[in-house]
């Protein structure tokens, strides 16, 4: 193999599994070391300049980090690392001094964002600080999107969606509120430099079924039950509820059925239980909240007697996998299953719906009714029209949407400029050695082997007596030091010297977990891992090859399950292993290409 | 600076027919100077203990005085251990291994533990058989008490001191040999390849095994005018050839140029392969291997790989007809037949 150039920004981001599969790419190792030297302020604002929603994400983040935590490749269970941000967010000090000044001198370009969501309030936050005027347009009553009409209060306190909503709103943000946009091609006529959608995926599914029209007013739209729930307008519930999905949003459903009044409030879902949608913890916390879950039953008809909704039927269904893993529901021919209920609440899918834009603007759909967008800039066909969040590729989750929300900015930037949208900002990186002394190193170099932490909840009868109390309490500081302490540092690098190795082979045989190999070179990279002193079968993860040694071997390290302990370093009689500390943080708009 | 090793190791270690991996034979994080050599032999003793499946309780470490003698901390942390005086070791092994002889007995010393004040210990061993494993991590020095010249430091060797040494060498091996040792070998630090299958090998030999490792003193002989520098070893090592070993209930399959392939089926069952770089080299034949050893200093180069082998070594609990049962196991009717036997005995000495 070529030897690894690691001045390449991304060789080393990879290596920061978090980092890397974060949608926003958080630097996430360096925050969680903050937290762990108490300075809680300074990790808020890192999060907050990749995030923007630190509170809101610590305590709803769909965290694609965790599953790839590096932590979990050689224990049980990854860093808690959404839920340390949320110990960032609790113990912050005021972030008023630490935000960026907005010039009171425009630049005198105007910016529409239509829906006031997180993906319209990111690109507020990007383009605020460097003077555009931004006008976000929303049918809500107050900005935040989703995450206030759909995120329950028992999850989200709505102080803390306030806090974070406010400090772009206080930027000097004009908004619309209670304002529905019914035609793209009014707001066009207004002369906006530029046009950023994001209006989400707005429009639930309903499951057209016998006995839905005599069903009537029994059966709800899950999304808009809960937005309704949301802004007051329902406040009960009736005693049996069924919820039909096994996504969030069903759990969410249920969660909030059984707070307003619901008794026998259950999850009725198609598929096999380890198959539902939902995230492993949604579906746990439903279920300690006593939601019981009847898995392989397919809805098939609403069963409504002089007008009113007695229950629903359901097919016993078993799940068959072909040869490629693909799955179908077979029924299993037992009875249907009554099932009674006073109150269905659908949560079976959501989809994106753009009545309001005229077909004749210049803006392009696909076959599925999608805006065709660049996936890079997210510029549509029109030039000066944008997507990004839910509106841009269907429904994802806050995180994305700020991350879509960033590049998005980063293209009207361009745009305004005359500037080409493709050649984007790289990112910054600082490669720094952490070498303190002969075997001392500017970070906590000591792998701790303690357990994931869990979070205290309230007491459950607390929870379910008012859906706005906040079920989790979050971690307490000493927690979340012990739960910081779990991190590996993996923005920590092991840096190759190969001009000072004398192949003594000391690091080989300190490294626990058998990264490293010295060896002949192979061609081929499946050849070579088969030479390696650990098993190496995470084709995920890179191997570091260096340049040819003395010997004509190579080293070679395979980055899978490095602890980041820095002990290689440690044995190197001639330093030429260092444990480096990588920052990379994606550019935002305005910050030099 | 790490006190610890961390808890976790590479999720899919292979396991040995024990069912244990590598780290069940790790011992202690090693307190010796970053780069030593002697950490690599540890290194390559854990691998070759693992891989021959021996229950770490069946082991007895035994050492001197030393960097190398303070190295069995760093491994096998499961196994009994005697850190003794300095070049005394042999004598506790001996002590040890008649009191009970089901114990595998590695014996680990330096060259100053050995070549200086242990060679009178280190030359009855081997002229006794001695059934023990003997492992030199050869530096050239005094690596604990600063990197003074050792016995082993080659004529003109210039260490960190900046004087080149007066004196000619002791060759251990060729000691060894000369006093009936019955497997003797040398290998380097740096060559895992070698030494690894070297040590599976004296360790299934009977009788006094010897293994001379070149381990590189990185603080105080590592440089440029030393002869034990990773360096030099590398430029000048050359090896008798390769020793493959196949433990017992594994099949050979491959078949070798019987010219210079040698299968040695030990007491044990298994078997030592030995493929050899010259024809004319025997390590079967005392006589060969001195000569060779002789040719290759003469010539300025280390010889390394296994030298000599007994294949018909009769070890020291054989000479002496020794207790085949530990001596701990004996009961009292044993250690007391009582007043016929006494009677015997003394009628038989009058
Ligand atoms: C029940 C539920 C629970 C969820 N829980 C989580 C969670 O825990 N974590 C997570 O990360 N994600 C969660 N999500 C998903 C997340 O809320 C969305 O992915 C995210 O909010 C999308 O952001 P956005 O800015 O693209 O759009 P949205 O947040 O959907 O905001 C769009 C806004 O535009 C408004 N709008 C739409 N059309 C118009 C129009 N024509 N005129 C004016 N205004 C308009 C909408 O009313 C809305 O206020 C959840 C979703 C649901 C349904
Ligand atoms: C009886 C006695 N004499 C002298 C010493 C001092 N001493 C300690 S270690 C050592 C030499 C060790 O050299 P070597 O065996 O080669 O070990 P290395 O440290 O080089 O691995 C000496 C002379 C001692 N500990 N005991
Ligand atoms: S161990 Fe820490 S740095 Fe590494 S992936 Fe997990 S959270 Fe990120
Ligand atoms: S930091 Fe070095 S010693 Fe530690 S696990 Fe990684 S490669 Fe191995
Ligand atoms: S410890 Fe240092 S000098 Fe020794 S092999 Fe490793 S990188 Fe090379
Ligand atoms: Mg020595």
């Amino acid at each position: 193999m070529n030897p690894t150039d690691v001045s390449n920004p991304e060789y080393f981001h990879k290596v920061v599994d978090c980092q890397y599969a974060c949608p926003a790419h958080t630097p996430v190792p360096e925050y969680i070391r903050l937290i762990a030297q108490q300075r809680y302020t300074e990790a808020y604002m890192i999060n907050w300049e990749s995030n923007v929603f630190p509170g809101v994400l610590g305590r709803t983040c769909d965290r694609p980090c965790e599953p790839a935590c590096r932590r979990g490749r050689v224990d049980e269970e990854p860093v808690a690392i959404c839920r340390l941000k949320r110990v960032a967010a609790d113990n912050k000090e005021s972030i008023a001094d630490l935000l960026p000044e907005i010039p009171t001198q425009k630049n005198g370009k105007r910016i529409a964002c239509i829906g006031g969501g997180p993906a319209s309030l990111t690109v507020a936050r990007d383009l605020m600080p460097l003077g555009y005027s931004i006008d976000i347009y929303d049918n809500q009553r107050a900005a935040g999107g989703m995450m206030r009409s759909q995120i329950p209060s028992f999850r989200l306190p709505e102080t803390v969606l306030n806090e974070e909503v406010n400090v772009i709103l206080d930027m000097g943000v004009t908004t619309f509120l209670e304002t529905e946009v019914t035609s793209m091609a009014s707001i066009l006529e207004k002369d906006y430099d530029a046009v950023f959608v994001g209006t989400g995926a707005p429009r639930g599914k309903l499951l057209n079924l016998p006995g839905l029209e005599e069903a009537g007013s029994a059966v709800h739209v899950g999304i808009d039950w809960l937005a309704n729930v949301a802004f007051g307008h329902t406040e009960q519930v009736a005693k049996k509820v069924i919820v039909l999905g096994g996504g969030n949003t069903a759990m969410d459903c249920c969660r909030t059925a059984k707070r307003l009044g619901g008794e026998d409030v259950r999850i009725v879902v198609r598929s096999p239980y380890a198959d539902m949608k939902a995230s492993p913890w949604e579906k746990e916390d439903a279920q300690h909240e006593g939601i019981p879950f009847y898995d392989n039953h397919t809805p098939k008809e609403f069963v409504v007697e002089d007008g009113k909704l007695k229950g629903m039927l359901f097919e016993k269904v078993e799940a068959v996998y072909d040869e490629s893993g693909k799955r179908s529901l077979v029924p299993t021919g037992e009875d249907w299953v009554f099932m009674e209920a006073d109150t269905v609440l659908m949560a079976i899918g959501q989809e994106n719906a753009f009545p309001w834009v005229e077909r004749d603007l210049g803006i392009d759909f696909d076959q599925w009714e999608m805006p065709k967008l660049n996936k890079v800039s997210f510029q549509s066909t029109r030039p000066n029209v944008f997507f990004g969040g839910d509106a841009a590729f269907g429904p994802e989750n806050v995180i994305t949407a700020v991350a879509q929300g960033h590049q998005a900015a980063v293209s009207i930037d361009l745009f305004c400029q005359g500037k080409n949208l493709l050649q984007r900002p790289d990112p910054h990186t600082n490669l720094v050695s952490t070498k303190m002394g002969v075997h001392e190193w500017s970070y906590d170099n000591a792998v701790e082997t303690d357990d994931r932490y869990i979070v205290p909840l309230v007491d459950l009868d607390k929870a379910l007596s008012d859906r706005k109390v906040e079920v989790e309490l979050g971690f307490d500081r000493d927690t979340g030091f012990k739960e910081a302490e779990r991190c590996l540092n993996c923005d920590v690098q092991t840096v190759f010297d190969e001009a000072r190795c004398i192949e003594c082979d000391a690091c080989v045989d300190i490294c626990p977990t058998d990264c490293i190999t010295f060896t002949t070179n192979e061609e081929d990279e499946a050849v070579l891992r088969t030479k390696l002193t650990g098993p190496s079968h995470n084709l995920t993860t890179d191997l570091y090859v260096s340049q040819a040694l003395p010997t004509a071997r190579v080293m070679v390290k395979d980055e899978d399950i490095c602890l980041h302990c820095g002990l290689c370093a440690e044995r190197c009689p001639t330093t030429a292993w260092d444990m480096q500390k990588y920052f990379y943080s994606v550019s935002k708009a305005g910050q030099a290409a | 600076m790490s006190y610890q090793i961390p808890k976790f190791r590479h999720p899919e270690l292979p396991k040995n027919e024990l069912g244990y991996t590598k780290a069940d034979y790790e011992g202690a994080i090693s307190t010796l100077c970053a780069g030593c050599g002697h950490d690599s032999i540890s290194g390559a003793i854990i691998k070759a203990v693992h891989e021959l499946s021996i229950e770490p309780h069946k082991i007895a470490k035994l050492s001197g005085i030393g960097c190398s003698s303070k190295s069995p901390t760093y491994f096998l942390g499961k196994s009994h251990g005697f850190n003794s005086v300095h070049g005394r070791m042999p004598s506790v092994v001996t002590g040890a291994a008649m009191a009970n002889r089901d114990l595998l007995y590695l014996g680990v010393s330096g060259d100053g533990d050995t070549a200086s004040i242990g060679l009178g210990q280190y030359g009855h061993a081997a002229r006794r058989n001695l059934n023990m494993v003997y492992i030199v991590m050869n530096n050239g020095c005094y690596g604990l008490t600063k990197g003074q010249d050792s016995a082993t430091a080659d004529e003109g060797s210039i260490s960190k001191k900046g004087e080149p040494n007066p004196f000619g060498s002791i060759d251990l091996p060729a000691v060894a040999l000369q006093l009936g040792a019955t497997f003797v070998a040398r290998s380097f630090s740096g060559d895992k390849e070698q030494l690894v299958p070297l040590i599976k090998a004296a360790m299934s030999h009977r009788g006094f095994a010897l293994i001379d490792v070149v381990s590189p003193c990185v603080t105080f002989n590592n440089t440029a005018g030393s002869t034990k520098s990773y360096e030099y070893t590398r430029e000048h090592m050359e090896a008798t050839g390769t020793v493959d070993f196949v433990p017992m209930h594994e099949e050979i399959t491959t078949k070798y140029d019987p010219g210079k392939t040698r299968d040695v089926t030990m007491h044990d069952g298994s078997v030592v392969r030995l493929k050899k770089v010259d024809d004319s080299f025997d390590p079967f034949d005392r006589m060969s291997a001195m000569v060779a050893l002789e040719k290759s200093r003469q010539s300025g180069q280390i010889l390394t790989g296994l030298l000599y082998m007994d294949k018909h070594s009769r070890d020291l609990h054989e000479a002496l007809a020794t207790s085949k049962r530990p001596l701990n196991e004996l009961t009292e009717t044993e250690l007391c037949p009582g007043s016929k036997v006494l009677e015997q005995i003394n009628q038989s000495l009058r």
